[in-house]
């Protein structure tokens, strides 16, 4: 992400985006947005009536619809200028790397874009990685801050979920070997430009259905305008007064301009690229827009349990003496016996002991201890400690209970009831039991706690109101599984699952009808990230996770998968209520323009024209109840641009209770503001003598 | 409001309402196919009809069939109709010696009834024989309602199914509505009236020598029908004194029961149910009223027994009777406040003159007790607005239902957006498709009165059938385009009708009014069947409550009132603010 500081970024992304607002003039662009094309239609149209009549209020006019295309463009060119700026930083990575490519065993000089998928290349530290591709040999670790931000260099290996490296991020301690997985011009450097540029954005299929939405009212209010000559023809007839109703072009095409719905024409596409951006502000980067749009309508999230739910680790609760041990003796064995534990849970047990009884881990280390470390094979740890200063020599484990059970048996020993009894009831209440013994006895368990996430119970209460039911995946057994499920509040669970398990729960819920998201990493997530309507991959994942989903979380945090599904709701709203506020403000402008074009019709001597009887905002004149509708309808769009960037306000509320609020505050503030807008318009052109 | 037109409108009120459930269910039964207390006798006829018509009944069709199948019919049904008037004066059952129709006429009618539209650029008595009243007309009242019924099944069926394509068999819909719905009750009705005093017989007309003789100013007419005009442009007249009265009769009260039923509308007879044998009692004209009403009502609660979700129909019928008091409650005010009784139900008083006007333009009936033209600027406001709305406060027989739906589709659409999630209504996404066709139809009565009116507006020929100058007459103009696209058929009276130019235009207006709704609403069908229906949650926005009444009105009333505004100034709202100048026209 940029560095540079804020207000200066600020001031030259304004001042790009006034150059870009005139560039986008172009008919070719406008095409591209019928409603405004329908409004640079009109102001072109003015203009050339600028040539027939010349008039201050004409002029006016013209100005001003020109200025509402502007603003459009404005807003647009703002929520495209951030993106740029981001896509500019990435295309100086894409310069022409050499890749050093292995052939039948020996290295060979290559240009970067010249790799096909299949090749593999060699990296060692200080090159750049020239493509994407799966680490197949070695261990390093890379700088990938230019692509996440995220300046800590990462560990990538070969095998397992860390084998995916980018092209162009680069390595900085030893080597490895990369099979290169994309072919040129398609890697994720280049799909990241081109999704930040917002080059290829295609329309969402949500934004189609507006965009017909407001062709068709477009097209309406055009039909109404066309024949308004008609009837005023058969008015001016009617009531003897040919040349009443003033049906000139600045006249027609302002109330044009003013009927069609501008104000979310304008501000559309600016909606839908900001909720990209605000995507990837918070680094996460979405392959397409209709996945944004797709997060909005998610109904089940699956979420992994670990990193999700509860934090990455347990931690040690409690210790479990067994009978005739004190609490005390069985922390200072826990602790012993963990010292050489790097594991969280390890040094979990150090910690609770230290806080329990006060016991510090060097106090025992000068013993001259032999440690036991832990490796997934014993699945225990321990220490020996030898005879010394007349105590006898110390052998102690801590591990897993079938482990140490056996450990404790081969010594002679036997498993006390008791501990069978504890254990099981920790893996009940949703813990994991550990067993510490000395030689022959079973000193006592420890309560290995799940830690659930501070504030996930709240969230998930907030989704359910939002209609979104959570499903807890774990590979624990169904008793932990459910334990913890009933702890963070989640809605369901799937335990000891597989990612067959994954797969075949999203089918089932799609063929339901409902939409899910998932968060996924390894290779064998891809299918199931594939088949989820969203699938957030993460960044640290493999290359073939990363390729299935459809969002890359770049800082491989599986909870924003949260945060997405808001965004895309936001999105959903902020086109919802923009919509509605446009046609809302309709009924304003009605009731200036038209007994402004109506006023002198049916006139009699010693009466106000009958229609003045709509002019319910008392305007001063004919013309400057035009233009001050012409000039609230331009200044709106200005106006709403911050909206447009950074969304209506967001609730985790159910949808009748967004609804009535967002109906009060578009619906109903878009019929009462522009009366209040209007009125003011025109007190300033009359002070101003404008019109 | 005296209390005596209090009483009869909670009388009415209650009727429509009781009556909604009991038939809306007897009539969800017939359509899905289940036994009633009227199989033992009608299932065999229509077993007999499958099969000399060669129907398999079973058999559903995709919606480009079905669609295909209801335009042969309204296209057979059409010609049919047509060759009747032009062959009339050739053909039996013609006591009158009525002349064959001329062709633009006889295709005005045509079109007029297969749309369920009944606009009557002609006056029964005096143009149609009674062959053809039966016939052509009275059949096509049957089927063009059973028509509209038969669409609004497809798209329900759209709605609910899981099964992919199938919308049901046309023939099967159109058979059943026509043998256990519409007959029965028609038969039932027209015995009532004639048992008030509705005529019924295949006499010729009476002829009434009258007890006073009077003088009357007559316009003189060319040999093409049209009045001749002096210098000054003003009709010629000529003086003329009756002596005599003709009395129509006819086979009336068969016609009337079906016109009323069916929201058809056409009468009998050129004045309608002014016509004191067509409407004789009080008791015909609260019975006649209340058939407006009770088909396009009740079919709300049909369609909520068949999506299995009795508040989605009672929703519907909540907006429709909402709206529908609306525009009563405007026009009752603005008829009190300039009492006349010219051109209203002198028998049975304002009140219900009024009372009728609403229900008629809302249900796109078009019968009429009182000339429209005759109220109040504001008055007849209500009425053409009614009509302007899309025919969707209850609206046509089974055409107010998927009108509406268009609208709650659209409603939905919006509405939706703003709760966060693509749009769903019962569970069926709402995306591009729907959207596009839903704005078709919606939108295409719209541009259709406006564009057919402003070209009214200014073309000498059609401006030569004015009556009324000023705003009034703009007023009708706009009056005849909004009924011939809404289909309802009633006119703002005063404008000569009978022209070329009204009876090609207006021909037109009525089919792309009928059937430019009806395809999109069949599309719609078609593609909403194809749809997963998603679970109901929380986060949906739900469409059983008053948020969505109001959202539905809100949405029927913005789109009407940004559409017709700026020519309803010129018309209806100039003559108000004239006449409280002073004014009238």
């Amino acid at each position: 992400m940029s560095k540079q500081p804020a207000a200066t970024f600020e001031k030259e992304l304004i001042l790009a985006a006034i150059r870009e607002s005139f560039k986008k003039l172009d008919p070719r662009v406008q095409w591209r947005n019928p409603v405004m094309f329908v409004v640079l239609i009109g102001a072109a149209l003015t203009t050339l009536a600028l040539f027939r009549e010349f008039s201050l209020f004409t002029v006016q006019i013209t100005l001003w619809l020109w200025f509402t295309l502007l603003f459009a463009n404005f807003a647009e060119a703002m929520a495209e200028g951030r993106g740029k700026a981001h896509a500019d930083t990435l295309r100086k990575m894409r310069t022409k790397t050499m890749a050093r490519r292995l052939r039948n065993g020996s290295e060979e000089q290559a240009v970067a874009s010249e790799l096909r998928r299949g090749d593999t290349v060699v990296c060692e530290a200080g090159d750049v990685i020239p493509a994407d591709g799966d680490v197949i040999e070695g261990i390093a670790s890379v700088d990938e801050s230019a692509i996440t931000g995220e300046s800590a260099p990462v560990i990538r290996e070969s095998g397992g979920d860390r084998s995916a490296v980018t092209g162009g991020t680069r390595v900085i301690s030893d080597r490895i070997v990369v099979r290169v997985t994309s072919e040129p011009g398609q890697t994720f450097l280049d799909r990241m430009i081109a999704m930040v540029e917002g080059a290829e954005r295609q329309k969402t299929p949500n934004e189609i259905a507006l965009g017909i939405l407001l062709v068709s009212l477009t097209a309406l209010f055009i039909l109404a305008v066309v024949t308004l000559p008609a009837f005023a023809r058969y008015s001016e007839n009617a009531s003897g007064q040919s040349g009443a109703v003033n049906t000139s072009i600045p006249v027609l095409v302002s109330l044009l301009v003013c009927l069609i719905p501008t104000t979310i024409g304008g501000l559309l596409s600016a909606i839908g690229i900001s909720g990209i951006d605000r995507l990837m502000r918070r680094n996460v980067l979405a392959t397409s827009g209709r996945a944004v749009e797709a997060a909005g309508d998610i109904d089940v999230l699956l979420l992994d349990k670990t990193g999700t739910i509860t934090l990455g680790n347990r931690e040690a609760a409690s210790f479990i003496p067994a009978d005739g041990v004190d609490e005390h003796a069985l922390a200072t064995a826990a602790q012993l016996a963990s010292l050489s534990d790097e594991t969280p849970e390890g040094r979990s047990i150090v910690v609770l002991a230290k806080e329990r009884f006060n016991l510090r881990p060097h106090d025992v280390a000068e013993k001259h201890a032999q440690f036991v470390p832990f490796t997934a094979q014993t699945r225990m740890s321990g220490v020996e400690i030898p005879a010394l200063d007349g105590q006898p020599p110390l052998s102690l484990r801590k591990g897993a209970s079938t482990e140490v059970r056996a450990w404790v048996e081969a010594n002679g020993g036997i498993f006390p009831r008791e501990i069978g009894i504890a254990v099981d009831e920790i893996s009940r209440g949703g813990g994991t039991p550990l067993v510490v013994a000395e030689e022959k006895r079973v000193l006592g368990a420890i309560f290995l706690k799940d830690i659930v996430k501070g504030g996930i119970r709240e969230r998930f209460a907030q989704l359910r109101k939002m209609g979104i039911r959570t499903v807890m995946i774990t590979g624990d057994n169904p008793l932990t599984a459910a334990a913890i499920a009933a702890e963070s509040g989640v809605d369901d669970f799937m335990a000891q699952a597989t990612p067959e398990d994954k797969l075949t729960r999203i089918r089932k819920e799609q063929g339901e009808g409902r939409l899910v998201a998932m968060a996924g990493d390894g290779t064998n997530d891809a299918p199931a990230l594939a088949q989820a309507d969203v699938g957030l991959a993460m960044n640290t994942g493999t290359q073939a996770a990363r390729e299935a989903g459809n969002m890359v979380d770049l800082e491989s945090n599986p909870t924003k998968l949260i945060e997405i599904v808001e965004i895309g709701k936001q999105l959903l709203m902020t086109r919802g209520s923009l919509t509605t506020f446009s046609i809302a403000n309709d009924v304003a402008k009605y009731f200036a323009i038209l007994p402004a074009m109506f006023s002198a019709l049916y006139v009699t001597s010693g009466h106000d024209g009958p229609l003045r009887a709509l002019d319910i905002m008392r305007l001063h004149s004919p013309q400057s109840a035009i233009l001050s509708a012409v000039i609230f309808n331009a200044l709106i769009i200005v106006a709403l641009i911050p909206l447009a960037l950074k969304g209506v306000r967001y609730h985790a509320l159910g949808a009748a209770a967004i609804l009535q609020r967002n109906v009060l505050i578009y619906g109903v503030g878009g019929l009462v503001a522009p009366f209040v807008g209007i009125k003011l318009v025109d007190l300033i052109l009359t002070t101003l003598h404008l019109a | 409001m005296s209390p005596r037109d209090f009483v009869q409108l909670a009388l009415y009120l209650l009727g429509v309402i009781a009556l909604t459930p009991l038939l809306g269910a007897f009539m969800a039964r017939i359509f899905q196919g289940k036994s009633t207390l009227l199989s033992p006798l009608l299932r065999p006829i229509e077993r007999t009809i499958y099969r000399l018509g060669g129907v398999d009944e079973k058999r559903e069709m995709r919606w480009t069939e079905y669609c295909l199948a209801l335009l042969v019919f309204n296209a057979i049904g059409f010609a049919f109709v047509f060759l009747l008037q032009i062959t009339q004066g050739w053909l039996p059952l013609n006591p009158a010696k009525l002349a064959n129709v001329p062709a633009p006429l006889a295709l005005n009618t045509a079109i007029s009834f297969m749309t369920n539209t009944n606009w009557q650029a002609y006056s029964g008595e005096s143009t149609m024989s009674y062959l053809t009243q039966m016939l052509g007309l009275t059949v096509q009242n049957f089927v063009s309602a059973a028509t509209g019924i038969a669409v609004m099944l497809a798209l329900t069926r759209g709605l609910v199914t899981r099964s992919g394509e199938a919308l049901g068999n046309f023939w099967t819909d159109l058979t059943r509505s026509t043998l256990y719905v519409l007959l029965p009750l028609s038969l039932i009705f027209a015995l009532v009236l004639v048992q008030q005093g509705v005529v019924q017989n295949f006499r010729a007309y009476d002829t009434a020598t009258l007890v006073a003789p009077y003088q009357v100013q007559v316009q003189k007419l060319n040999p093409s029908g049209q009045p001749i005009k002096d210098a000054q442009g003003n009709p010629e007249t000529e003086e003329q004194t009756v002596a005599e009265q003709i009395i129509p009769q006819g086979p009336a009260a068969s016609q009337i029961a079906i016109k009323q039923l069916g929201t058809n509308g056409g009468g009998f007879f050129g004045v309608n149910s002014a016509h004191p044998f067509e409407n004789p009692t009080p008791l015909t004209n609260f019975l006649e009223m209340l058939a407006i009403l009770l088909i396009p009502a009740a079919l709300t609660y049909t369609y909520g027994v068949m999506v299995g979700n009795r508040r989605q129909g009672w929703v519907l019928f909540a907006a429709m009777i909402t709206l529908f008091l609306a525009g009563l409650a405007v026009a009752w005010w603005a008829e009190a406040s300039h009492p006349s009784l010219e051109g209203k139900e002198t028998r049975f008083g304002i009140f219900n003159s009024v009372l009728w006007a609403t229900a008629t333009t809302d249900a796109s009936n078009g019968s009429v007790n009182a000339m429209h033209d005759s109220f109040s600027p504001l008055g007849g406001l209500v009425p053409m607005v009614n009509v302007m709305l899309g025919e969707v406060i209850f609206g046509g027989v089974g055409a107010g239902m998927y009108g509406i739906l268009m609208f709650a589709i659209l409603t939905v659409f919006i509405a939706g957006l703003m709760v966060g999630r693509t749009p769903e209504y019962l569970g069926k996404k709402i995306e591009a498709h729907e959207i596009r066709w839903a704005m078709v139809a919606v939108l295409l009565p719209c541009a259709l009165i406006l564009f057919g009116s402003a070209v009214a507006a200014v073309l000498p020929s059609a401006l030569a059938s004015l009556n009324n100058k000023g705003p009034h007459g703009l007023s009708e103009i706009l009056y005849a385009f909004a009924s011939a696209a809404g289909n309802n058929g009633s006119a703002f009276a005063g404008l000569s009708a009978n022209t070329n130019f009204y009876n090609y235009a207006l021909g037109l207006v009525m089919l792309l009014g009928r059937f430019g709704v009806i395809i999109p609403a069949l599309a719609i069908a078609g593609s909403l069947a194809r749809k997963k229906i998603a679970p109901l949650t929380a986060g949906t926005f739900p469409t059983d409550g008053t948020t969505f009444i109001a959202l539905l009105i809100s949405v029927i009333l913005i789109v009407g009132a940004l559409t017709f505004f700026p020519a309803l100034c010129l018309g209806p709202l100039v003559e108000h603010f004239l006449m409280n100048q002073g004014r009238l026209f």
